[in-house]
């Protein structure tokens, strides 16, 4: 699958986000990594002009609630509602049921092995395939974890 | 193809998400779309890697925009053999601020299409130019003569190079070199840049041709990005230029039916174990492809 890698807003720190490219890529997906402070609408024009089908966002800076959000709203707006989103970085447990409210479908914290996230995006494919919902833009309740 | 040319007209009115997938289409279809665009402007660019040339496109992107230019880049990287992936990361060196609706950036892997991007490259660019891009860059990583070669599809060729690398001969040997319309050797801010645009100078000049500017610039710097820009602007297409394109699609559209044949690994199979001859195995293809076409 295509898939961009994005770093949100005032963050400088993507080892992790690199990390997980580089597993992609292992995993045979084309990967975009979008460079570091990328505000939301930015991500959502590379998400469209890469035609990604899929966008993993990394943050570690403590403002994935307000990003996170505003950045799948953006996507739905664009008529990307059928992008898949997950997430990645320093994110609190209590803040996950915000993040999968907003159409986020896997969150992964430090030490997740980079073979859970392709076991994911295996999982995602195969719903998109049934027409399962997914995408940002379909109906909430699955999550990946 | 109906797909192809409703979402054309969409992305001609402005569609930004009809382009996008208009892109995808162009690469993905089984059958390559043509289209028919007069007043295309495309760039090729290559250079080894690692010689600043998404850097020096984004200096150069920054320039356009300024001047209200709408610029789109193709960007090709290559795919990993082993896993079929790739790591896309061009954009990373070109997106310094940010750039907003008047400039397009589609990163592309060479290597996941059956039949190679190649000659998908070319309608992309016509696509590009019906929408309304009037500065259309291809840039190619020149890792080997097919990657080189893709950027003859434009009319004027940058190659890039740096400081006393020694890469140009690579360059040389696959005929690029000569195609070359401008030549820019960047990381100027670095010693060796002299001479090595020095020795560029010479090796134009041993094959009886130094019309052509070795332009030393600096991505980093944005020093002598200027230049570049007003020397590319003015460089006239070359007449031979046409028929350098040409070329490039016949053989690279060639090579895509060759190899998207279905009976390619059959007759490949039947080449290892002798049962007919290389000639027979071109006659046999050749006139299969020619049957499929009437």
């Amino acid at each position: 699958m295509r898939v961009v890698i994005a770093k949100p807003g005032l963050d400088g720190h993507d080892r992790g986000a690199k990390v997980i490219a580089r597993a992609l890529r292992d995993g045979g997906h084309d990967v975009i990594y979008t460079g570091l402070r990328k505000t939301s609408s930015d991500i959502v024009r590379i998400v469209n002009d890469e035609d990604a089908e899929v966008l993993g966002l990394s943050t570690l800076s403590g403002a994935h609630d307000s990003l996170i959000p505003k950045i799948c709203d953006g996507l739905r707006g664009d008529g990307l509602g059928n992008v898949i989103v997950f997430a990645g970085g320093i994110i609190p447990e209590r803040d996950l049921e915000l993040l999968y409210k907003s159409g986020v479908r896997a969150v992964f914290g430090p030490g997740t092995p980079t073979s859970d996230v392709l076991g994911f995006l295996d999982e995602a494919l195969l719903r998109k395939q049934n027409k399962h919902p997914i995408g940002v833009g379909d109906d909430l309740g699955w999550h990946w974890n | 193809m109906s797909n192809i040319s409703e979402l054309l007209e969409l992305a001609i009115s402005g569609d930004r998400r009809s382009l996008s997938r208009l892109m995808t289409n162009i690469a993905e279809s089984p059958q390559i779309p043509q289209f028919q665009s007069e007043s295309s402007w495309t760039l090729g660019v290559t250079g080894p890697p690692g010689a600043g040339k998404s850097t020096l496109i984004g200096q150069m992107v920054k320039h356009w925009v300024a001047v209200g230019e709408s610029v789109a880049v193709l960007a090709l990287d290559p795919t990993s053999p082993i896993t079929g992936g790739s790591f896309l990361a061009d954009r990373i060196r070109m997106e310094g601020d940010d750039l907003g609706e008047t400039v397009f950036v589609r990163s592309i892997a060479s290597g996941n299409i059956p039949g190679g991007i190649s000659p998908r490259i070319w309608p992309m660019c016509q696509a590009l130019s019906l929408c309304g891009w009037t500065r259309i860059v291809i840039e190619t990583v020149g890792t080997g003569q097919s990657e080189f070669r893709i950027a003859a599809l434009a009319d004027r060729i940058l190659l890039v190079d740096g400081p006393d690398r020694g890469d140009i001969i690579q360059a040389e040997k696959a005929g690029i070199l000569e195609l070359a319309d401008v030549i820019a050797v960047n990381k100027s801010d670095l010693p060796g840049a002299v001479s090595s645009a020095q020795s560029i100078r010479i090796s134009l000049a041993l094959s009886g041709d130094d019309s052509r500017e070795v332009i030393l610039v600096s991505a980093l710097e944005g020093e002598g990005v200027e230049k570049l820009i007003s020397t590319i602007e003015s460089c006239e297409p070359r007449s031979e230029r046409n028929e350098m394109i040409m070329r490039e699609r016949l053989i690279s559209e060639w090579d895509s039916l060759l190899v998207t044949h279905p009976e390619i690994d059959e007759i490949i199979s039947k080449l290892c174990i002798g049962s007919i001859t290389v000639n027979e195995a071109i006659h046999i293809l050749s006139s299969s492809i020619v049957q499929s076409r009437e």
